[in-house]
Protein backbone atom coordinates (compact mmCIF):
# COMPACT_ATOMS: atom_id res chain seq x y z
CA UNK A 1 0.00 0.00 0.00
CA UNK A 2 1.76 2.93 -1.25
CA UNK A 3 0.47 5.58 1.52
CA UNK A 4 2.04 3.06 4.61
CA UNK A 5 5.38 3.27 2.40
CA UNK A 6 5.10 6.95 2.47
CA UNK A 7 4.32 7.37 5.82
CA UNK A 8 7.23 4.92 6.84
CA UNK A 9 9.36 6.77 4.00
CA UNK A 10 8.72 10.16 5.90
CA UNK A 11 9.12 8.61 9.48
CA UNK A 12 12.48 7.89 8.02
CA UNK A 13 13.48 11.25 7.38
CA UNK A 14 12.06 12.60 10.65
CA UNK A 15 8.97 14.65 8.95
CA UNK A 16 6.96 14.71 11.93
CA UNK A 17 4.25 16.88 10.01
CA UNK A 18 4.07 15.23 6.83
CA UNK A 19 4.00 11.62 9.31
CA UNK A 20 0.83 13.36 10.98
CA UNK A 21 -1.07 14.70 7.68
CA UNK A 22 -0.03 11.33 5.86
CA UNK A 23 -1.37 9.43 9.10
CA UNK A 24 -4.34 11.50 8.90
CA UNK A 25 -5.04 10.97 5.49
CA UNK A 26 -4.55 6.84 5.96
CA UNK A 27 -7.03 7.43 8.74
CA UNK A 28 -9.71 9.50 6.07
CA UNK A 29 -9.20 6.81 3.85
CA UNK A 30 -10.46 4.05 5.84
CA UNK A 31 -7.04 2.10 6.62
CA UNK A 32 -7.10 -0.35 9.38
CA UNK A 33 -5.28 2.02 12.42
CA UNK A 34 -3.52 -1.51 13.42
CA UNK A 35 -1.92 -1.59 9.83
CA UNK A 36 -1.05 2.12 9.46
CA UNK A 37 1.02 1.37 12.98
CA UNK A 38 2.45 -1.65 12.24
CA UNK A 39 3.21 -1.01 8.29
CA UNK A 40 3.76 2.65 8.46
CA UNK A 41 5.01 3.65 11.43
CA UNK A 42 6.40 0.42 13.31
CA UNK A 43 7.85 -0.68 9.48
CA UNK A 44 9.41 2.93 9.09
CA UNK A 45 11.13 2.73 13.08
CA UNK A 46 12.82 -0.84 12.44
CA UNK A 47 14.57 0.83 9.32
CA UNK A 48 15.84 3.70 11.29
CA UNK A 49 16.67 0.94 13.68
CA UNK A 50 18.66 -1.07 11.19
CA UNK A 51 20.54 2.08 9.75
CA UNK A 52 21.34 2.88 13.16
CA UNK A 53 22.66 -0.63 14.13
CA UNK A 54 24.60 -0.65 11.43
CA UNK A 55 26.07 3.04 11.89
CA UNK A 56 24.38 4.43 8.69
CA UNK A 57 22.70 7.21 10.64
CA UNK A 58 23.63 8.18 14.52
CA UNK A 59 21.04 8.88 17.50
CA UNK A 60 20.40 12.11 16.59
CA UNK A 61 17.96 11.07 13.09
CA UNK A 62 16.72 8.60 15.03
CA UNK A 63 15.07 10.90 17.68
CA UNK A 64 14.25 12.99 14.82
CA UNK A 65 12.18 9.30 13.36
CA UNK A 66 11.11 9.05 16.57
CA UNK A 67 9.33 12.65 16.88
CA UNK A 68 7.35 12.12 13.65
CA UNK A 69 6.08 8.57 14.92
CA UNK A 70 4.69 9.78 18.16
CA UNK A 71 3.34 12.73 15.89
CA UNK A 72 1.57 9.76 13.78
CA UNK A 73 1.01 7.60 17.11
CA UNK A 74 -0.98 10.32 18.75
CA UNK A 75 -3.63 10.35 16.31
CA UNK A 76 -3.92 6.20 16.00
CA UNK A 77 -3.58 6.22 19.76
CA UNK A 78 -7.45 6.70 20.63
CA UNK A 79 -8.06 4.69 17.84
CA UNK A 80 -6.22 1.67 19.12
CA UNK A 81 -7.20 2.15 22.28
CA UNK A 82 -10.59 1.12 21.81
CA UNK A 83 -9.68 -1.30 18.70
CA UNK A 84 -7.95 -3.71 21.77
CA UNK A 85 -4.91 -3.87 19.12
CA UNK A 86 -1.80 -6.26 20.40
CA UNK A 87 1.22 -4.92 20.95
CA UNK A 88 4.65 -6.45 21.00
CA UNK A 89 4.50 -6.24 24.93
CA UNK A 90 4.20 -4.34 27.75
CA UNK A 91 7.61 -3.19 29.55
CA UNK A 92 7.85 -1.14 32.83
CA UNK A 93 11.05 1.05 32.84
CA UNK A 94 12.19 3.35 34.91
CA UNK A 95 15.72 4.63 36.77
CA UNK A 96 15.95 3.24 40.05
CA UNK A 97 15.72 4.46 43.60
CA UNK A 98 18.33 6.92 44.58
CA UNK A 99 19.11 7.76 40.91
CA UNK A 100 17.69 10.66 39.13
CA UNK A 101 19.54 10.09 35.73
CA UNK A 102 16.80 9.55 32.87
CA UNK A 103 18.16 10.46 29.16
CA UNK A 104 19.42 6.76 29.01
CA UNK A 105 16.24 5.34 30.44
CA UNK A 106 14.08 7.88 28.03
CA UNK A 107 16.25 6.81 24.91
CA UNK A 108 14.96 3.08 25.53
CA UNK A 109 11.74 3.89 26.24
CA UNK A 110 11.57 5.61 22.50
CA UNK A 111 13.35 3.01 20.95
CA UNK A 112 10.86 -0.03 22.60
CA UNK A 113 7.92 2.38 21.02
CA UNK A 114 9.09 2.03 18.13
CA UNK A 115 9.60 -1.24 18.12
CA UNK A 116 5.71 -1.71 19.04
CA UNK A 117 6.02 -2.02 22.61
CA UNK A 118 3.83 -0.48 24.88
CA UNK A 119 5.80 0.98 27.26
CA UNK A 120 5.13 1.93 31.15
CA UNK A 121 7.70 4.76 32.32
CA UNK A 122 7.78 5.51 35.87
CA UNK A 123 10.43 8.07 35.48
CA UNK A 124 13.23 7.91 37.74
CA UNK A 125 13.86 7.38 42.06
CA UNK A 126 11.68 4.84 41.48
CA UNK A 127 11.65 2.25 44.84
CA UNK A 128 11.78 -1.61 43.56
CA UNK A 129 8.19 -1.97 45.02
CA UNK A 130 6.48 0.46 42.28
CA UNK A 131 8.66 -1.21 39.61
CA UNK A 132 6.78 -4.43 40.45
CA UNK A 133 3.01 -3.45 41.26
CA UNK A 134 3.31 -1.45 37.80
CA UNK A 135 4.27 -4.44 35.96
CA UNK A 136 1.49 -6.69 37.68
CA UNK A 137 -1.20 -4.32 37.51
CA UNK A 138 0.25 -3.37 33.55
CA UNK A 139 0.32 -7.41 33.21
CA UNK A 140 3.97 -6.26 31.74
CA UNK A 141 6.28 -9.41 30.87
CA UNK A 142 9.40 -7.09 31.15
CA UNK A 143 10.84 -4.53 33.63
CA UNK A 144 13.93 -2.63 32.45
CA UNK A 145 15.77 -0.77 35.23
CA UNK A 146 18.22 1.91 34.45
CA UNK A 147 21.14 2.86 37.01
CA UNK A 148 23.88 5.62 36.13
CA UNK A 149 25.54 5.08 40.12
CA UNK A 150 27.47 2.18 41.69
CA UNK A 151 25.62 3.58 44.46
CA UNK A 152 22.07 2.97 43.01
CA UNK A 153 23.27 -0.31 41.61
CA UNK A 154 22.24 -2.65 44.43
CA UNK A 155 18.82 -1.20 44.17
CA UNK A 156 18.43 -3.62 41.02
CA UNK A 157 18.79 -6.48 42.89
CA UNK A 158 16.25 -5.65 45.12
CA UNK A 159 13.64 -5.48 42.24
CA UNK A 160 15.26 -8.84 40.76
CA UNK A 161 14.45 -10.32 44.50
CA UNK A 162 10.91 -9.00 44.95
CA UNK A 163 9.86 -10.48 41.72
CA UNK A 164 11.36 -13.79 43.15
CA UNK A 165 9.57 -13.00 46.48
CA UNK A 166 6.34 -12.64 45.10
CA UNK A 167 6.64 -15.97 42.58
CA UNK A 168 6.87 -13.92 39.44
CA UNK A 169 9.89 -15.07 38.21
CA UNK A 170 9.55 -16.31 34.73
CA UNK A 171 6.27 -14.71 34.09
CA UNK A 172 8.47 -11.26 34.58
CA UNK A 173 11.89 -10.70 33.36
CA UNK A 174 14.11 -8.29 34.43
CA UNK A 175 16.65 -6.26 31.92
CA UNK A 176 18.95 -3.77 33.34
CA UNK A 177 21.39 -0.96 32.02
CA UNK A 178 23.19 2.37 32.38
CA UNK A 179 26.92 2.78 32.49
CA UNK A 180 28.18 1.33 35.54
CA UNK A 181 26.44 -1.61 34.97
CA UNK A 182 27.46 -4.55 33.17
CA UNK A 183 26.91 -8.33 31.85
CA UNK A 184 28.75 -10.19 34.73
CA UNK A 185 26.59 -7.63 37.57
CA UNK A 186 23.46 -8.61 35.34
CA UNK A 187 24.45 -12.08 36.05
CA UNK A 188 25.64 -11.49 39.46
CA UNK A 189 22.30 -10.16 40.51
CA UNK A 190 20.24 -12.96 38.30
CA UNK A 191 18.78 -10.69 36.22
CA UNK A 192 17.67 -11.90 33.18
CA UNK A 193 19.01 -9.95 30.38
CA UNK A 194 21.85 -7.00 30.00
CA UNK A 195 21.41 -4.04 27.69
CA UNK A 196 24.38 -2.04 27.22
CA UNK A 197 22.56 0.51 25.04
CA UNK A 198 19.36 1.50 23.83
CA UNK A 199 19.52 -0.42 20.24
CA UNK A 200 20.36 -3.29 22.40
CA UNK A 201 17.94 -3.55 25.16
CA UNK A 202 15.37 -3.65 22.44
CA UNK A 203 16.90 -6.66 20.95
CA UNK A 204 17.14 -8.11 24.43
CA UNK A 205 13.54 -7.21 25.22
CA UNK A 206 12.58 -9.05 21.98
CA UNK A 207 14.27 -11.88 23.01
CA UNK A 208 12.80 -12.31 26.77
CA UNK A 209 9.55 -11.63 25.44
CA UNK A 210 9.83 -14.53 22.72
CA UNK A 211 11.16 -16.47 25.67
CA UNK A 212 7.77 -16.20 27.23
CA UNK A 213 5.70 -17.22 24.71
CA UNK B 1 41.03 30.61 50.24
CA UNK B 2 38.06 29.53 49.12
CA UNK B 3 36.51 31.49 45.84
CA UNK B 4 33.50 31.38 43.85
CA UNK B 5 33.60 31.93 40.20
CA UNK B 6 30.54 32.90 37.99
CA UNK B 7 30.61 32.61 34.23
CA UNK B 8 28.20 33.46 30.88
CA UNK B 9 26.53 30.38 29.59
CA UNK B 10 28.68 31.84 26.24
CA UNK B 11 32.18 30.91 27.75
CA UNK B 12 31.30 27.65 28.77
CA UNK B 13 29.37 26.18 25.33
CA UNK B 14 31.92 23.02 24.67
CA UNK B 15 33.07 22.37 21.55
CA UNK B 16 30.64 21.25 18.62
CA UNK B 17 32.48 18.49 17.70
CA UNK B 18 32.31 17.19 21.65
CA UNK B 19 28.70 17.52 21.94
CA UNK B 20 28.50 15.41 18.17
CA UNK B 21 30.58 12.62 19.67
CA UNK B 22 28.62 12.36 22.76
CA UNK B 23 25.59 11.88 20.47
CA UNK B 24 27.52 8.79 18.71
CA UNK B 25 28.41 10.90 15.75
CA UNK B 26 32.34 10.48 14.98
CA UNK B 27 34.76 12.98 13.93
CA UNK B 28 35.11 13.17 10.42
CA UNK B 29 31.32 12.46 9.82
CA UNK B 30 29.22 14.89 8.42
CA UNK B 31 25.59 15.37 10.44
CA UNK B 32 23.07 15.96 7.91
CA UNK B 33 21.23 19.76 8.09
CA UNK B 34 18.42 18.47 10.12
CA UNK B 35 20.79 17.25 12.70
CA UNK B 36 23.14 20.56 12.29
CA UNK B 37 19.95 22.96 12.66
CA UNK B 38 19.11 21.18 16.15
CA UNK B 39 22.57 21.07 17.09
CA UNK B 40 21.79 25.25 16.85
CA UNK B 41 18.89 24.66 18.72
CA UNK B 42 20.11 22.93 21.52
CA UNK B 43 23.13 25.61 21.80
CA UNK B 44 20.15 28.17 21.98
CA UNK B 45 18.40 26.56 24.98
CA UNK B 46 21.98 26.19 26.61
CA UNK B 47 22.69 29.73 26.50
CA UNK B 48 19.00 30.82 27.81
CA UNK B 49 18.83 28.69 30.56
CA UNK B 50 22.64 27.63 32.09
CA UNK B 51 23.55 29.67 34.98
CA UNK B 52 27.54 27.85 35.47
CA UNK B 53 29.02 28.91 38.35
CA UNK B 54 31.64 26.94 40.66
CA UNK B 55 33.15 27.01 44.31
CA UNK B 56 36.94 25.97 44.32
CA UNK B 57 39.51 26.12 47.70
CA UNK B 58 42.80 25.08 47.82
CA UNK B 59 43.61 22.18 50.00
CA UNK B 60 46.51 20.92 51.65
CA UNK B 61 48.24 17.18 50.96
CA UNK B 62 46.89 16.01 54.61
CA UNK B 63 43.84 17.15 54.65
CA UNK B 64 42.71 16.06 50.79
CA UNK B 65 43.83 12.67 52.07
CA UNK B 66 41.28 12.82 54.56
CA UNK B 67 38.98 13.82 51.93
CA UNK B 68 40.00 11.16 50.17
CA UNK B 69 39.69 8.23 52.16
CA UNK B 70 36.13 9.54 52.22
CA UNK B 71 34.24 6.59 54.08
CA UNK B 72 37.02 3.84 52.91
CA UNK B 73 35.61 2.70 50.18
CA UNK B 74 38.02 3.60 47.09
CA UNK B 75 40.07 0.92 45.27
CA UNK B 76 43.22 -0.55 46.89
CA UNK B 77 45.31 1.54 44.12
CA UNK B 78 44.27 4.54 42.40
CA UNK B 79 46.18 7.02 39.91
CA UNK B 80 45.09 9.76 42.23
CA UNK B 81 46.74 8.31 45.03
CA UNK B 82 50.13 8.46 43.13
CA UNK B 83 49.42 11.86 41.18
CA UNK B 84 48.34 13.52 44.04
CA UNK B 85 51.34 13.28 46.24
CA UNK B 86 53.84 14.63 43.83
CA UNK B 87 51.46 17.48 42.72
CA UNK B 88 53.00 21.14 44.10
CA UNK B 89 49.19 22.40 44.65
CA UNK B 90 45.82 20.92 44.85
CA UNK B 91 42.17 22.55 45.14
CA UNK B 92 39.13 20.64 45.44
CA UNK B 93 35.97 22.02 42.96
CA UNK B 94 32.22 21.76 42.71
CA UNK B 95 31.18 23.16 39.69
CA UNK B 96 27.57 23.49 37.99
CA UNK B 97 25.49 24.40 34.73
CA UNK B 98 22.59 24.83 36.67
CA UNK B 99 19.27 23.16 37.13
CA UNK B 100 16.96 25.19 34.63
CA UNK B 101 19.13 23.08 31.86
CA UNK B 102 18.02 20.02 33.11
CA UNK B 103 14.44 21.11 33.21
CA UNK B 104 14.31 22.37 29.36
CA UNK B 105 15.22 18.85 28.82
CA UNK B 106 13.13 16.98 30.60
CA UNK B 107 10.20 19.51 29.25
CA UNK B 108 11.46 18.95 25.86
CA UNK B 109 11.14 15.02 26.69
CA UNK B 110 7.53 15.54 28.16
CA UNK B 111 6.74 17.42 24.66
CA UNK B 112 7.69 14.55 22.47
CA UNK B 113 10.73 16.40 21.49
CA UNK B 114 13.52 13.73 22.45
CA UNK B 115 16.00 15.30 19.16
CA UNK B 116 16.33 18.22 20.81
CA UNK B 117 16.02 17.23 24.69
CA UNK B 118 18.83 14.68 23.79
CA UNK B 119 21.57 17.16 22.11
CA UNK B 120 20.69 19.88 24.98
CA UNK B 121 21.50 17.03 27.17
CA UNK B 122 24.95 16.52 25.42
CA UNK B 123 25.61 20.49 25.47
CA UNK B 124 24.87 20.59 29.05
CA UNK B 125 27.63 17.84 29.74
CA UNK B 126 29.71 18.92 27.59
CA UNK B 127 29.90 22.57 29.36
CA UNK B 128 29.98 20.86 32.33
CA UNK B 129 33.08 18.99 31.62
CA UNK B 130 34.71 22.48 30.16
CA UNK B 131 33.78 24.01 33.61
CA UNK B 132 36.55 21.39 35.16
CA UNK B 133 39.04 23.03 32.62
CA UNK B 134 38.07 26.53 32.79
CA UNK B 135 39.01 25.88 36.44
CA UNK B 136 42.32 23.96 35.62
CA UNK B 137 43.12 27.11 33.49
CA UNK B 138 42.78 29.62 36.38
CA UNK B 139 44.04 27.42 38.84
CA UNK B 140 46.75 29.93 39.92
CA UNK B 141 49.50 29.09 41.75
CA UNK B 142 51.72 27.22 40.72
CA UNK B 143 54.56 29.05 37.94
CA UNK B 144 56.57 27.16 35.62
CA UNK B 145 58.44 24.64 37.99
CA UNK B 146 61.83 26.17 36.99
CA UNK B 147 62.82 23.41 34.34
CA UNK B 148 61.23 25.13 31.40
CA UNK B 149 58.16 22.80 31.36
CA UNK B 150 55.55 24.27 33.14
CA UNK B 151 52.96 22.78 35.04
CA UNK B 152 49.65 20.93 34.04
CA UNK B 153 46.55 21.04 36.15
CA UNK B 154 44.36 18.16 35.79
CA UNK B 155 41.14 17.02 37.59
CA UNK B 156 40.13 14.16 39.11
CA UNK B 157 36.51 13.36 40.15
CA UNK B 158 34.44 11.22 42.77
CA UNK B 159 33.02 8.06 40.79
CA UNK B 160 36.03 7.52 38.37
CA UNK B 161 39.30 6.54 38.45
CA UNK B 162 39.06 4.17 41.92
CA UNK B 163 37.79 7.01 43.79
CA UNK B 164 34.54 5.92 45.08
CA UNK B 165 31.73 8.16 44.60
CA UNK B 166 30.47 8.12 48.59
CA UNK B 167 33.78 10.40 48.28
CA UNK B 168 31.47 13.01 47.61
CA UNK B 169 30.28 13.51 51.29
CA UNK B 170 33.76 13.92 52.46
CA UNK B 171 34.80 16.73 49.54
CA UNK B 172 30.73 18.54 49.87
CA UNK B 173 30.76 18.99 53.42
CA UNK B 174 34.83 20.50 52.68
CA UNK B 175 33.67 22.99 50.39
CA UNK B 176 30.07 23.73 51.61
CA UNK B 177 28.58 23.14 48.24
CA UNK B 178 25.64 24.22 49.19
CA UNK B 179 26.69 27.86 48.88
CA UNK B 180 26.25 27.89 45.05
CA UNK B 181 23.54 25.55 44.76
CA UNK B 182 24.71 21.95 44.75
CA UNK B 183 24.23 19.10 47.12
CA UNK B 184 24.44 15.22 47.11
CA UNK B 185 21.74 12.83 47.83
CA UNK B 186 21.72 9.76 49.85
CA UNK B 187 23.11 7.81 46.43
CA UNK B 188 26.12 11.19 46.33
CA UNK B 189 24.22 11.83 43.29
CA UNK B 190 24.57 15.70 42.62
CA UNK B 191 21.60 18.54 42.27
CA UNK B 192 21.26 19.94 39.83
CA UNK B 193 22.58 16.85 37.94
CA UNK B 194 24.69 18.60 35.31
CA UNK B 195 27.71 19.20 37.91
CA UNK B 196 31.12 17.96 38.29
CA UNK B 197 33.30 17.79 41.16
CA UNK B 198 36.77 16.88 42.25
CA UNK B 199 40.11 17.68 43.13
CA UNK B 200 42.79 19.96 40.66
CA UNK B 201 46.38 18.81 40.79
CA UNK B 202 48.44 20.97 39.65
CA UNK B 203 52.55 20.05 39.12
CA UNK B 204 54.83 18.65 36.26
CA UNK B 205 53.51 16.69 33.47
CA UNK B 206 54.92 13.44 34.15
CA UNK B 207 52.75 13.32 37.30
CA UNK B 208 49.55 13.15 35.44
CA UNK B 209 50.93 10.05 33.49
CA UNK B 210 49.81 6.65 34.46
CA UNK B 211 49.06 3.17 32.56
CA UNK B 212 45.12 2.82 32.80
CA UNK B 213 45.68 -1.18 33.97
CA UNK B 214 43.67 -0.48 37.23
CA UNK B 215 41.42 -3.66 38.33
CA UNK B 216 38.22 -1.14 37.71
CA UNK B 217 40.02 0.46 33.79
CA UNK B 218 38.13 -3.29 33.14
CA UNK B 219 34.75 -2.07 33.21
CA UNK B 220 35.19 1.63 32.28
CA UNK B 221 33.49 2.84 29.43
CA UNK B 222 34.46 6.53 29.45
CA UNK B 223 38.07 5.79 29.12
CA UNK B 224 38.58 9.24 28.82
CA UNK B 225 41.85 9.07 30.82
CA UNK B 226 43.39 7.95 27.25
CA UNK B 227 42.46 10.91 25.71
CA UNK B 228 43.66 12.39 28.01
CA UNK B 229 46.96 11.23 28.33
CA UNK B 230 47.47 11.75 24.86
CA UNK B 231 46.53 15.01 24.94
CA UNK B 232 49.41 15.71 27.64
CA UNK B 233 52.27 13.50 25.68
CA UNK B 234 51.84 15.02 22.56
CA UNK B 235 51.43 18.85 24.00
CA UNK B 236 54.30 17.76 26.64
CA UNK B 237 56.72 16.04 23.99
CA UNK B 238 56.54 18.86 21.12
CA UNK B 239 57.67 21.32 23.50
Amino acid sequence: MSLLRDIAASLQRGEDDQVAALVGQALDDGLDPAAILHDGLIAGMAVVGEQFREREIFLPDVLLAARAMYAGLGLLKPLLATGGVPTAGTVVIGSVQGDLHDIGKNLVGIMLTGAGFEVIDLGNDVPPQRFVDAACQHGAGVIGLSALLTTTMPVMKDVVELVRSRGLEGRIKVIVGGAPVSDAWARQIGADAYGYDAASAVERVRALVGAQA
Amino acid sequence: MKQRVDWSPAETLPDRQIVLSLQGIPAGASPSPRVSAIFEAAVAAYLESAEPRALVADISQEAFAKVFDGEGRNAAETPIGAVVPRADALALFVATVGARVTDRTRALFAQNDPALAAMLDAVASGAADRLTQLLAARFPAVPDGGDGRGRVTLGYSPGYCGWHVSGQRALFAYLGADAIGVTVNESCLMHPLKSVSGVLAAGPPGIHRFAPGYEFCTDCRNRTCLGRLQRLFDETSSG
